[in-house]
């Protein structure tokens, strides 16, 4: 059964420079699986070297020296059923005295590389009020240490939910407190899918960029307009896309859309290029000058001396006409870059639209609808009301969108074991708030503010004068 | 127009949704020389619908006006013809995040119902994605290959008139994805796991979900659905026989066509260790509502398993009402 079928398997199987996250319990950590790097993960040092070829989704445990080793026949999780075990704790007391191992016994223990499920073992036999406690007490503790001791950790795909929850535990304030479950709300609101047009705005370290690069599936575009100098996407290669799901991503900086929709935009690239290149060509001779005095101080001296200064001095213009070169070579890219999304822009024929940043939304949000035709969803999230509020107004005053909706999500998480099953923890105002709604065709008809039933007052009208 | 593209403007037999108001939207198949009945007016459809584009607005005949929108799996589900009790956007987003959802994905779902869910799943896993739907009602089953083909994605779907819990999905090994949603799940467990990929299910791509209808209403913006999805911890195995650890429903037991009996691996342990519950609400009255909801699952699990052991002893099985279930207060 495991034999068979290899080239499937392949698709399932880690690579070396595969982007992964690792999993230990509830953490998550995204990394490169690069030969021979040290990994920090949970305070203990990995070499990930030993995962290539396995399949997604293994266990390892992390031997001695941090190489990973596949991890065996999970016999964990069974304990001896016929354990004593009390009824009640009233007779229990918590002096900090019960457990007979101190924590450098235990560190010893660690060094000679018991595995985690052999000191909890040595935990258990050497605490003297582990046979007093219940049977679901007992297992409460059992869990309880496992979780510090154990030393495994799990390798995974990344997707769109791992690394959603990854940074929601890990970094929130990168991502404005996005929590995940808010962010499947938003990509399902704004209808991302495959062969669609979808603008972006966003400041959380491109995560929803990823996600909704992964909900297209590399059909179709997706234009990311970008705050400030350039766009934030380090959240976007922890995805591991192949190659040719960039080609779909173009940006857009937002400084220039005043330029765009003037139609003057694409003097000014081309202007800049040409003002850099002149400038290099003036630094060319200038650099060349100082090289020439100390070499004619130099020749003055020594003639052997000259002719290596000469070979040094060439080479040295090589590398910075290369450079040069390599610059405008760049320039051009980004200039074509830029009239690309530009004319992608230019349609106002964008099929949705998704914000998600610190900013203030209202701006962006009344400026981006523009470029996105009728009947389109659009979401946006925050993470206060208040500015959600704003933009809620503006819009039914401007008119132009219909359906419009301001939710928040809760998520609370339930322990379910046979008769304790309970919730855990309740989350709420920890997730954001998303405003939703649909384009429509707007009408520019000055200070119009229309009402949504003109019908019944206009039957009125008639049945006066009529 | 398509529910998993875009066009830009109405033509005939398209569906289309007219938006009335806020909360008041209404589908409808376009057709030359019809007509469609509103609260502002009649709408002719040769004249005010097709050709129009979408998202524009259209005046009815006594002068009231409504906008006409394109269908999207979210209008669709606040606007279809309920069947069935339905799953709306709330927790539909919830599930395509948790079941890793994206074109391609191979998508087994149970039931069918109204089609709500079915819709949501086809737009994410479009153009390269299946979805293979159980229904074991025959005319809703007929009906919602209707709507998939009126709808013009039929293409990406397989609708089945049959029990899942005796048949399975119909399929085997292509799943990346199951769902279920039905009276018994822990019945359909075993054909969920035939159903899944090799190693995309054990390993990362899988999820079987459980939704235990406990469904309500949405009112509005403020919604309170509750629902529980739990999640079978994949058995790590590279062997064939290894036993599952308890808290997962692939013990032994499952290979067999018999029941499960012993203590170890009761039932409500298939419930695995992580449920998490999704609630979506701003009113605060119903604050009941999900303690009486794991208390339907315990209950229900209590009697399934005694059902079970009655069986094997040659009894019949026993209705809830009648039997006091010992350990359940």
């Amino acid at each position: 059964m495991a034999d068979t079928g290899d080239d499937d398997d392949d698709r399932y199987r880690i690579k070396e420079g595969d982007y992964v996250v690792l999993k230990r319990g509830d953490i998550y950590k995204s990394v490169q699986i690069l030969p021979k790097k040290k990994v920090i993960f949970e305070k203990q040092w990995i070499f990930l070297d030993n995962a290539v070829g396995c399949l997604y989704g293994d266990t390892f445990e992390i031997g001695a020296g941090g190489g990973l080793q596949p991890q065996n026949t999970k016999t964990t999780e069974s304990p001896p059923d016929s354990k004593v075990a009390g009824t009640d704790n009233r007779n229990i007391i918590d002096d900090g005295k019960s457990q007979k191992l101190t924590k450098d016994d235990i560190e010893k223990l660690k060094d000679q590389g018991l595995r985690g499920q052999e000191i909890v073992q040595q935990l258990i036999e050497n605490s003297s009020t582990f046979s007093n406690k219940t049977g679901y007490a007992q297992d409460k503790y059992i869990k309880k240490k496992k979780k510090k001791y154990e030393n495994t950790v799990t390798v995974l795909r990344p997707n769109c939910r791992i690394l959603a929850m990854m940074y929601h535990g890990r970094e929130p304030g990168k991502i404005c407190h996005l929590r995940y479950d808010t962010l499947a709300q938003m990509l399902t609101l704004a209808n991302i899918h495959a062969n669609s047009k979808v603008l972006v705005f966003e400041t959380c370290a491109g995560l929803v960029l990823g996600s909704i690069m992964e909900r297209m599936g590399g059909f179709g575009t997706v234009i990311q307009m970008f705050p400030g100098e350039g766009p934030v996407r380090a959240g976007v290669e922890s995805f591991g896309f192949p190659a040719h799901f960039y080609e779909t991503l173009h940006e857009f900086p937002i400084c220039h859309l005043n330029a765009l929709e003037a139609g003057t935009l694409n003097k000014r690239p081309v202007a800049g290029e040409k003002e850099s290149t002149a400038e290099e060509e003036e630094v060319l001779p200038g650099a060349d000058q100082q090289d020439g005095s100390p070499d004619d101080q130099s020749m003055e001296t020594v003639s052997g001396d000259a002719k290596v200064q000469d070979q040094k001095q060439k080479e040295e213009e090589k590398r910075r006409e290369a450079k040069a070169l390599e610059k405008k070579v760049k320039l051009e890219e980004k200039q074509r870059k830029l009239a690309a999304a530009a004319a992608q822009l230019d349609g106002r024929n964008a099929d949705g639209l998704v914000i998600a940043s610190r900013f203030h939304p209202c701006p962006v949000l009344l400026r981006l609808l523009r470029f996105l035709s009728p009947s389109r969803p659009f979401a946006v999230y925050s993470q206060y009301l208040e500015p959600l509020i704003e933009c809620y107004t503006k819009l039914k005053e401007q008119g132009g969108a219909v359906g419009l909706k301001v939710t928040d999500t809760w998520l609370r998480h339930y322990q379910v074991l046979p008769n304790r099953t309970h919730p855990r923890l309740l989350m709420s105002g920890g997730g954001g708030y998303l405003l939703s709604g649909t384009t429509v065709a707007s009408e520019r008809s000055a200070g119009s503010l229309q009402s949504e039933e003109p019908a019944p007052k206009r039957q009125k009208l008639k049945d006066t004068l009529g | 127009m398509s529910f998993v593209e875009y066009s830009e403007c109405i033509q005939d037999s398209d569906v289309a949704i007219i938006y009335l108001g806020h909360n008041s939207v209404m589908p409808v198949k376009v057709q030359h020389g019809a007509q469609t009945q509103t609260r502002y007016g009649v709408i002719r459809h040769s004249s005010d619908l097709i050709g129009q584009r979408y998202g524009s607005k259209v005046t009815c005949s006594k002068g009231g006006w409504v906008y006409v929108l394109h269908p999207t799996p979210e209008l669709w589900t606040v606007s279809l013809p309920h069947r069935t009790q339905i799953l709306y956007t709330t927790d539909i987003a919830t599930i395509t995040m948790m079941l890793d959802l994206k074109p391609g994905s191979i998508v087994c779902e149970s039931g069918t119902g109204s089609g709500s869910l079915s819709h949501a799943i086809l737009r994410t896993i479009a153009p390269t994605g299946h979805l293979h739907t159980v229904e074991f009602h025959k005319q809703r089953s007929e009906k919602a290959a209707e709507e998939f083909s009126e709808h013009r994605v039929s293409h990406l779907v397989t609708v089945r008139n049959q029990d899942v819990c005796k048949d399975g999905f119909g399929v085997t090994g292509v799943a990346d994805a199951v769902f279920l949603d039905i009276p018994s799940p822990w019945e359909a467990v075993g054909h969920a796991k035939a159903a899944l990929k090799k190693h995309g299910s054990q390993r990362d791509f899988f999820r079987c979900f459980y939704c235990i209808n406990g469904l309500k209403k949405p009112d509005g913006d403020s919604n309170i659905r509750v629902e529980t999805f739990g999640r079978i911890l994949p058995s790590t195995s590279r062997c064939s026989h290894r036993a599952a650890p308890p808290g997962s429903c692939w013990s032994s037991g499952t290979e067999t066509t018999q029941p499960h009996v012993s203590g170890t691996t009761s039932m409500s342990r298939q419930l695995s260790q992580e449920l998490m519950i999704h609630q979506s609400s701003v009113a605060w009255d119903n604050l009941k509502l999900p303690w009486r909801l794991w208390w339907t699952v315990k209950l229900q699990d209590a009697k399934h398993k005694m059902n079970q052991m009655r069986a094997l002893n040659g009894e019949r099985s026993v209705n809830t009402r009648s039997v006091s279930i010992p350990g359940v207060t």
